[in-house]
Parts: structure tokens; C-alpha cells; sequence
């Protein structure tokens, strides 16, 4: 892995074994592969019922009546709930707005919405049960785009709307907008020698992790309950859970359950309060699992947006201006749109210099499908339409596509449109020249001796092509994340570590609330105990509500605020082993008072490596613990009608080149090869860190060419819930994914760590569709493609 | 209705089943086996992958009385499986599994955290972990038990062989390229008797 630039410095544990810079394999690895891991939905409880949830069968309608009368006759079933049936008068939740009922009152509001609840002895007889409550619904108009939710006689999804939004949205039916104005576009936009404009739709993706929403509720003796979950925030569901049952947060004890995967599809609640409220209601443990139809319906998905973009450029190739609109289509309830069009706003004009701006970026609310939180968090929809536009500047000027970007691309103290300096590395033309000078894939690799393998050509064993009527394009793109909670949200983690001798060997215990949803954070957290501390032995604690907050699973954030969380407990840690280590030991070396002392190899070690104990002497009778809270530096607030402000803390910058081979007659596409080169900040697990880039590469892969829900534009009711009708890539449709990995410290972030999850979501997508359009020269202003959006037949 | 079959060596037998019931129902919620994964429950995704009288099925398509009297090896059970083997021995399924409470709250002891040595891991297994393969495990039983039927078949496969082999089951983590190491690494490893 090559490492330029400056070097990130580590001076504690770099002689211990397994520390931080090494691919040390995953603590779970062995349960994983042996199937003994715990998912959520493999909890198991003696006396266990089984609960379902009944969902609306239309978008919009209102509730007349709801009977419930042969569901409870059925034998087997424990308890059948509707509204009526809530605690306490908190009947709704939400991430920033609590606009989601945990049952629908009277209105359902989406397709799929949560109408009643059952718990049975039986899964199917607690779905037959389901099935027998009667609901009577009177249906509404839906709202289901910008027209119908703008419109002067728009009906509004939420009536009497008194959120802290709702005062400065120019609509009821926005949950939010953010303007951002710099300089002057107008102006700007009269020195530029060509101006292209584009009007781009991405559609609505959803997370498709593999291990459904599911868990456990287990009523305990004190009238709580103990929730095992797979969740990506244990303490933000324990905030919204604990009010709607009416009990202290302490009565609520949350332990994480095994997580198949998460992509911001698990920051939302699903059936967490489900479940606790039958637990609670019949005294016995109730498991939820959905199925793979339920969860299409059970967590919000990618925004899909309409983005209208103008751009202007000199005849020498230096961008003038960008003007921009996008529109989010946030569905029924906010989730985190509010937060997404931030994100989208904020970086709509990507990773390039463009000092005048006019950016609008709004979320509706509609009678779709709510949308939320999804790896890229509104990045990614800005990133597709953003580069589609270099693309045809480029075209325009009669330049190299990736040469114009490099012409316009920012580096460290680029100033951004909410006027913050970029205060770290950005390498944009850097990563760019990279994946550039990649060698690229020979061409007709189908050919063999035995004629053509169909398996590597567009169409596969369906056998559609032996080569005729197979064309080869290559597209670039770059793109920019922002990594951590933005806008002045207060991101800190908490973690506890200790350390102790067990049987003669020191052992770091490092306890976290942190969802391990397959990042490998836990892998990250024992390598940082190690070189902090010295030891091998690290011991994971499992994630639960017993230690403060880790924050979210999310925005790429988990390594650098958890990982930092670690590391500063670990280093408290360490200052307490040192002072144990004086006191017992000081007056035998005078190095203990006067020498720079570091934990290494199990031993205390002055920097010059002279040994002076072994920490298991050291700790000999005691133990060391400390729970911190950590933070990293504060951002601001976008003001709301400039959109200035610091808003974010560090920026995560990918590049990629697609190959695409496309049969032209048929309209499909085979991806060739996608690769990447990102910036990393620091590897702290080689490995990992290209698991992740290869991972959401495969996902932005799957928004260019296959995934999309489709919403049935008149009844606003989704086509398409099960994996036979909504495609992500298989490993057929997946290419080979060469990553080139750049080491850039960030001075501000742990150990120069810059997070990583996202960015290979967002510029994977463009690069892709940048590669039908070399291949096909075709304009496509949409994701995902379909064949008849390249035969004509659309 | 009572469902007697096999389960990686061991006679087993599900009493009160209900006829609708899957074989991944039946494996997963009474015979305590819960490795094989639920992710789809409509055969698309090949998470619950099982071999039954040796061939890999999705067992969520599979109705648990049309297991009865045959063989089904699970991810469980895929260690001695392969060990068997490639002993020469029990070719239709191994012993062992293992109980739910033992798997319930996994916690990572000290040294467990590098290679799961010492745990007795098939080939493939070892290569998962070893390649990076792992993230959030959920689609792993069941390309383990794909990868496994492939090497038996076909110990030198080609890229395009792995790939037509496991395109029944669906990652949303990995992006596929650590799967793919992992395979070679297995049959790399397997053909030098590593």
C-alpha cells in the first residue's frame, strides 16, 4: 500500500503485535464462519411468542375502523394491539422530528404502514391472525411528487405541522430546505464561454442488508424489558423506545444482537417498540423477524431525487458558476431528511473549485415510501448529477473528461460553498491520475479457444451475445463525502476500557456501545487497545446500554469518534498503569521520573527502549478502568438562508474508473472492471479499509445498472418488495475492483485517520454511467439504466 | 407431523412440525441450528444453503417433509464434513452442531481474535476468514456451503467457474472480490495439502 505525503505519527505500540496498520483478522470471524454467531433473528427464548405486524394496504387513507375481534379468537394468539392499545401518551417517534406514529391514529400515510400488532405461539399463526383483523379504510389523493405536494391546493401529509422546521419551510409539505449562496452566480455565469444544464432523476434505492429486522423482548421482574437487537445506535432507539412505553430509560436495557448488515437501513426504528410492547403486554419474550417482503416496508430507504444543475466554464476549462435545485423526495414521515438535504446541499458542487454558487436543496413530504439514512446520505444522489455534468462540459470544451476535473479540482484550503476551508488533504486530481493509470482490462476477454464464454459477456447464461453487437466504454468519476454528524450535532463517544492480569498475562477489556454491523469496528478497536496498551490480549465487550453512548454506525464515523473514543480511554488508561507503576516500582530506576515511558510488548518501556517492568508485575493486584466520553472538534449550524457555516468535520474524497462492455441491441450492460482510489487518511486495517471500498463500489454499482423500487406513480404502492424483483449485483454481475489506497494524515483526526465507508457509494455510480454513455453516446439522465433506456424503448 | 432426517451425522427428529413449516424453519427453530440464514425466505438469495442427500438447496424452498429420511449438512456441520472427507469417510454428513445457548452472546476472548486456530475449520472456512471475506456474515453459511460443494466438484476452479457457482447467493457487504480470494485461497491451498 503505497503511503504518501506526510507520515502519520505513532509512536506508542508499534513493537506490539497486531496493533493498529496491521490486517489483523476479525474477532467474530471464527463464530461467523461456523455459524454460531447470534444474528437477531437467531434469538431463542423458552416460552417464546412470536409477534407480526399488520401493514396498510393502501398509501393514503383514512382509518374508519379497525376489528380485531377473530384475530383474538384465533387459539394460539396472546394479545392483539391498535392504537388504543399504547401505554402512554408519547404515540410517536422519530430521529429529529417525531412524526411516526408507532401505530397508525386514524390516517395511514404510506404504503406498508404499521396498523396493528399480534403475538401468537406460532409465526404463522400470528401472521394468520393478522390477517382475520378487518380494517376499514376511506382513501385519500396522494401525494406522491413535487408537483402534487406544492401545488396551491396540495393536500398536506402532515396537518398542523410544529416542528422546528415547519416555521422556516416555505411549504407544509417540505420537511426542510437549505439555500446556499456564495458569490454571484448570475454574474459569474456571463464570463463563461459555455453553460450546460442537465435535469437528472436518481430513483429510490433501498439498503438490501441481508439479516432482516428482528429481535428479542424479554419482560423483565422490575416491569422492564431487555431488548436484543440489531440495531446501528443502541442509546438513539433506547431514547425512542422508553418514552412510548412508558418507562426510565434505565428499565429499558438494550443489548446488540448480531447485525446482517445495516447501510443506514437500521437507524430508524423498525419493530423495536413492536416487540417490547407485546413483551410487556403479555408477559412473556416475543421475537420479531421480518420477512424480505416486510422489510422493503419496514425501513426507509435512498432518497430518490430530481436534481436540475447548471454549469458554467471558460473556453480554457475553469469552471465560472453552478446553479442547482434538488429535490428529495423524503416520503410520509422525516426520518432523516432533514439531514440529508443538508448533506446534499452542502455538497452539490462536489470536489471542485467553483467560488459562485446558488444551491437549493429541499426534502417533501409525500405519500411514497419514507426515505432516510443510506451509506452516501445524500451525497450520493448530488455526486451522479454533479459528474454527468463535468462530463458534458467536458464534451463541450473538447477536453479529456478526467483532465477538465483535474483542471477544477480542490486541494487543502479550497474554500467551500458554506465558506469552509478544507483544512486536511483533498487529493482530488491526484486520485483521479491514479485510477487513470490503472492498467485497463483487455479488451474481449470472452474469446477462448472453445469459442466465446458467455459468462464474461453482457446477457451471461442467458446466452444473448457471442461478441456481436458488444461495445466497450470507460468513464470516470470523483466525488465527496462529508464523514461524522454535521451541523452542529454534538458526535461524541463514549468508551470504557480496562485493564487487569488474568492469569499472569495483561488483558485490555474494551467495552463500547458501538453497533458492530460488519465494518469491523470491533476488529479496529482491539488494535488500537494493543498499540496503546501493549498488551495482545484484548477482549471485546459486548455492545449494550450498560456504557455510554457510541453514537451512530454511520457517516463513516464509527473508526474515527469511536476509535477515538478508544484510544483516549486507553491512553487515560495507560497514564494510570504509569502512575501504579511508580509507585510500586520507581525508586528501583530513575527512568520512571525522568524517561517518556510507553507500553510495548506487554512491558513499560522508556522511548528508548530500555524495559523497566512487565506490566503483568505492574497491574499485579490491581485493575485499571476508565469510561470517557470523546469528542471530535464542534461544527456549526448552516445558516438558513446563506447555508454558511463550518458544518463539517473532516472530508472523504474516491475516484473511480469504470469499463463497461454494452450489447447495444439488447441494452445490456456488463461492467467490466470498477476501479477506485481513495484517500484513507491512515489504514488502520489494510484489509478492511478494501473490503469496505470494494463493498460500496458493489452498491453504487447496483444504483447505476439494477436497484430501484418502483412506486406505482398513481396509488403510490410498492411494485416490487422481494430480491426476485428488486436486483442487487450478484457475484456475476459484479467485476474485478482493483483499489489503490492513498495514506494522507488528517492532523485533526486519530492517528490521521480519515473515515472511509462512504465515499466509494458515491463516485462509483457516475464513473459506470459515464461508461454507458462513452459506450452507447447516449445522454441517460437517469439511474439505475434499463435496457430500454438504451435501445430507444423507454 | 414428525419429521425424522439427518442433520450433519446425527438422527434428529422435529415433533408438532406444521406442514407449511421449511426446512430452515425446522433447522433454525427446533433443532436449534440457526446458522443457516434467513435473509430472503423465497430462494433468492442463498443464505440458507444446505446440502441435502448432498446437493446444496435452499432450504427456505424446501417443505420439512420432503427432508424426511435424508441427509442435511449445514454450515454446523460443515468442518467435519470436510474433514470427513477428505478422511475418506461418512460421505453423506458429519457430527456435531452446536447448541443456541453456547452461540447466544458472543464475546471475543483474548487470543480467539486472530485465526480461530485450534477450532477445527474446513478450508473454506480458514479462507473466509483469512481473505477478509467475513464482514457482516450473514450471506457466509451459505457460500460456505456453495463454496465447499464447488471445491468438491471442481478443486481447480476458474474465476468464471466460481463465479457461475456462487451467483445463487447474494453479499451486500463485500463486493464479492475477498469472496473470490477466499475461494482461490481454498483451492490453492487445497491442492498443495495445505
Amino acid at each position: 500500500m503505497p503511503a504518501n505525503g506526510a507520515p502519520t505519527k505513532i509512536t506508542q505500540g508499534y513493537r506490539t503485535k497486531g496493533g493498529i496498520g496491521e490486517s489483523t483478522l476479525r474477532p467474530d470471524g471464527t463464530l461467523k464462519v461456523t455459524g454460531e454467531f447470534a444474528y437477531s433473528s437467531d434469538m431463542w427464548h423458552e416460552d417464546m411468542l412470536w409477534g407480526q405486524i399488520l401493514r396498510s394496504t393502501v398509501a393514503h387513507a383514512e382509518i374508519v375502523s379497525i376489528d380485531t375481534s377473530e384475530a383474538l379468537a384465533l387459539p394460539g394468539v396472546y394479545a392483539v394491539m391498535t392504537y388504543d392499545d399504547l401505554p402512554t401518551e408519547v404515540k410517536n417517534y422519530g430521529l429529529e422530528i417525531q412524526d411516526t406514529p408507532v401505530l397508525a391514529h386514524g390516517k395511514v400515510r404510506h404504503h406498508g404502514e404499521p396498523v396493528a400488532i399480534v403475538a401468537a405461539d406460532h409465526p404463522e399463526t400470528a401472521r394468520r391472525a393478522a390477517a382475520k383483523i378487518k380494517v376499514d379504510y376511506r382513501e385519500l389523493p396522494v401525494v406522491t411528487d413535487e408537483k402534487s405536494a406544492l401545488a396551491p391546493d396540495a393536500i398536506l401529509v402532515h396537518e398542523g405541522r410544529d416542528d422546528h422546521h415547519s416555521g422556516h419551510v416555505p411549504h407544509p409539505n417540505i420537511v426542510h430546505r437549505q439555500p446556499i449562496v456564495r458569490g454571484n452566480a448570475d454574474e459569474a455565469a456571463r464570463r463563461a464561454d459555455v453553460i450546460v444544464r442537465g435535469e437528472y432523476t436518481f430513483g429510490m434505492q433501498d439498503q438490501a442488508f441481508l439479516g432482516p429486522e428482528s429481535g428479542l423482548a424479554v419482560p423483565e421482574e422490575d416491569g422492564g424489558v431487555h431488548l436484543y437487537i440489531a440495531t446501528q445506535w443502541l442509546h438513539s432507539d433506547l431514547r425512542q423506545i422508553a418514552p412510548v412505553l412508558g418507562l426510565p430509560e434505565e428499565k429499558v436495557r438494550m443489548t446488540l444482537a448480531g447485525v446482517g448488515g445495516a447501510f443506514g437501513g437500521r437507524e430508524d426504528l423498525s419493530m423495536q417498540i413492536h416487540a417490547c410492547l407485546l413483551a410487556l403486554r403479555t408477559g412473556k419474550p416475543v421475537k420479531i423477524v421480518y420477512n424480505r417482503f416486510e422489510s422493503f416496508f419496514g425501513h426507509v430507504h435512498r432518497h430518490p431525487a430530481k436534481l436540475y444543475y447548471e454549469h458554467g466554464a471558460t473556453k480554457d476549462g475553469k469552471l465560472t458558476h453552478m446553479k442547482c435545485r434538488i429535490v428529495l423526495d423524503g416520503g410520509a414521515y422525516a426520518s432523516a431528511s432533514p439531514a440529508v438535504v443538508g448533506n446534499a446541499s452542502s455538497l452539490s458542487v462536489g470536489p471542485y473549485v467553483v467560488d459562485d454558487v446558488d444551491i437549493e436543496a429541499i426534502a417533501l413530504y409525500t405519500n411514497n415510501p419514507p426515505c432516510g439514512a443510506m451509506r452516501g446520505f445524500g451525497a450520493v444522489q448530488a455526486c451522479f448529477a454533479y459528474e454527468a455534468q463535468m462530463d458534458k462540459l467536458a464534451k463541450k470544451l473538447g477536453m479529456d473528461p478526467v483532465e477538465f476535473r483535474q483542471l477544477n479540482a480542490m486541494e487543502q484550503g479550497t474554500i467551500m460553498p458554506t465558506g469552509q476551508p478544507v483544512d486536511s488533504p483533498a487529493p482530488v486530481a491526484e486520485l483521479l491520475r491514479r485510477v487513470k493509470a490503472m492498467p485497463l482490462p483487455p479488451e474481449r476477454q470472452w474469446e477462448s479457444s472453445e469459442g466465446a464464454d458467455v459468462r464474461q459477456l453482457p446477457g451471461g447464461l442467458s446466452n444473448t451475445t457471442h461478441g456481436e453487437g458488444v461495445v466497450r466504454g470507460v468513464g470516470y468519476a470523483v466525488g465527496i463525502k462529508n464523514v461524522g454528524f454535521s451541523e452542529g450535532f454534538d458526535d461524541y463517544s463514549t468508551a470504557k476500557v480496562r485493564m487487569e492480569v488474568v492469569g499472569g498475562e495483561p488483558v485490555a477489556t474494551v467495552h463500547t456501545a458501538m453497533a458492530e454491523v460488519g465494518q469491523g469496528g470491533v476488529t479496529v478497536h482491539a488494535q488500537i487497545a494493543r498499540t496503546e496498551l501493549g498488551v495482545t490480549q484484548v477482549t471485546i465487550h459486548p455492545a449494550d446500554t450498560q456504557v455510554g453512548s457510541a453514537g451512530s454506525t454511520s457517516a463513516s464515523r464509527q473508526t474515527y469518534v469511536t476509535g477515538g473514543a478508544v484510544k483516549n480511554a486507553c491512553e487515560l488508561v495507560r497514564e494510570k498503569v504509569l502512575e501504579i507503576g511508580r509507585r510500586k516500582f520507581g525508586s528501583y530506576h530513575p527512568a520512571w521520573a525522568t524517561a517518556e515511558l510507553l507500553l510495548e510488548g506487554g512491558k513499560v518501556v522508556t522511548d528508548g527502549g530500555e524495559v523497566l517492568a512487565d506490566l503483568a508485575d505492574v497491574l499485579e493486584g490491581e485493575a485499571v478502568e476508565v469510561e470517557e466520553e470523546w469528542r471530535h472538534r464542534p461544527t456549526e449550524a448552516f445558516d438558513l438562508r446563506t447555508g454558511q457555516g463550518n458544518g463539517h468535520v473532516q472530508y472523504s474524497f474516491a475516484a473511480h474508473r469504470a469499463v463497461v462492455e454494452v450489447d447495444t441491441e439488447l441494452g445490456l450492460v456488463k461492467v467490466i472492471e470498477l476501479a477506485c482510489a481513495q484517500d484513507v487518511g491512515k489504514a488502520l486495517n489494510p484489509l478492511s479499509v478494501i473490503g469496505q471500498i470494494q463493498g460500496g463500489t458493489t452498491q453504487g454499482l447496483g444504483v447505476a445498472v439494477m436497484e430501484e423500487i418502483i412506486v406505482d406513480p398513481k396509488t403510490a404502492k410498492v411494485r416490487n418488495p422481494s430480491f426476485t424483483d428488486y436486483l442487487i449485483p450478484t457475484i456475476l454481475d459484479t467485476p474485478t475492483i482493483p483499489v489503490d489506497v492513498l495514506e494522507l494524515a488528517d492532523e485533526h483526526a486519530p492517528y490521521g485517520l480519515r473515515g472511509i465507508g462512504e465515499a466509494p457509494t458515491l463516485s462509483s455510480t457516475p464513473a459506470v454511467l459515464a461508461a454507458i454513455r462513452n459506450a452507447t453516446g447516449l445522454e441517460l439522465n437517469r439511474t439505475p439504466v434499463r435496457p430500454e433506456h438504451l435501445t430507444g424503448t423507454a | 407431523m414428525r419429521v425424522n432426517f439427518t442433520v450433519n451425522g446425527r438422527p434428529q427428529e422435529a415433533d408438532d412440525v406444521w406442514e407449511g413449516e421449511s426446512l430452515l424453519y425446522v433447522l433454525r427453530e427446533r433443532l436449534g441450528l440457526p446458522g443457516s440464514k434467513n435473509a430472503c425466505e423465497q430462494g433468492e438469495c442463498g443464505s440458507c444453503t444446505v446440502r441435502l442427500d448432498g446437493v446444496p438447496v435452499c432450504s427456505c424452498l424446501v417443505a420439512a417433509g420432503q427432508a424426511e429420511g435424508r441427509d442435511v449438512v449445514t454450515v454446523e456441520g460443515l468442518a467435519d464434513f470436510a474433514k470427513q472427507r477428505a478422511e475418506g469417510g461418512c460421505a453423506t454428513g458429519a457430527c456435531g452442531g452446536t447448541s443456541l445457548d453456547e452461540a447466544k452472546g458472543w464475546q471475543a476472548k483474548g487470543t480467539d481474535s486472530q485465526t480461530g486456530e485450534g477450532t477445527g475449520l474446513s478450508p473454506v472456512q480458514q479462507a473466509f476468514i483469512d481473505a477478509g471475506a467475513v464482514q457482516c456474515g450473514f450471506c457466509t453459511p451459505g457460500l460456505l456451503v456453495a463454496s465447499d460443494e464447488l471445491l468438491e466438484r471442481n478443486p481447480n476452479p476458474t474465476d468464471a467457474d466460481i463465479r457461475e457457482a456462487l451467483s445463487g447467493n447474494l453479499c451486500r457487504c463485500t463486493g464479492y472480490e475477498k469472496i473470490m480470494d477466499a475461494v482461490r485461497l481454498a483451492a490453492a491451498r487445497q491442492s498443495e495439502g495445505v
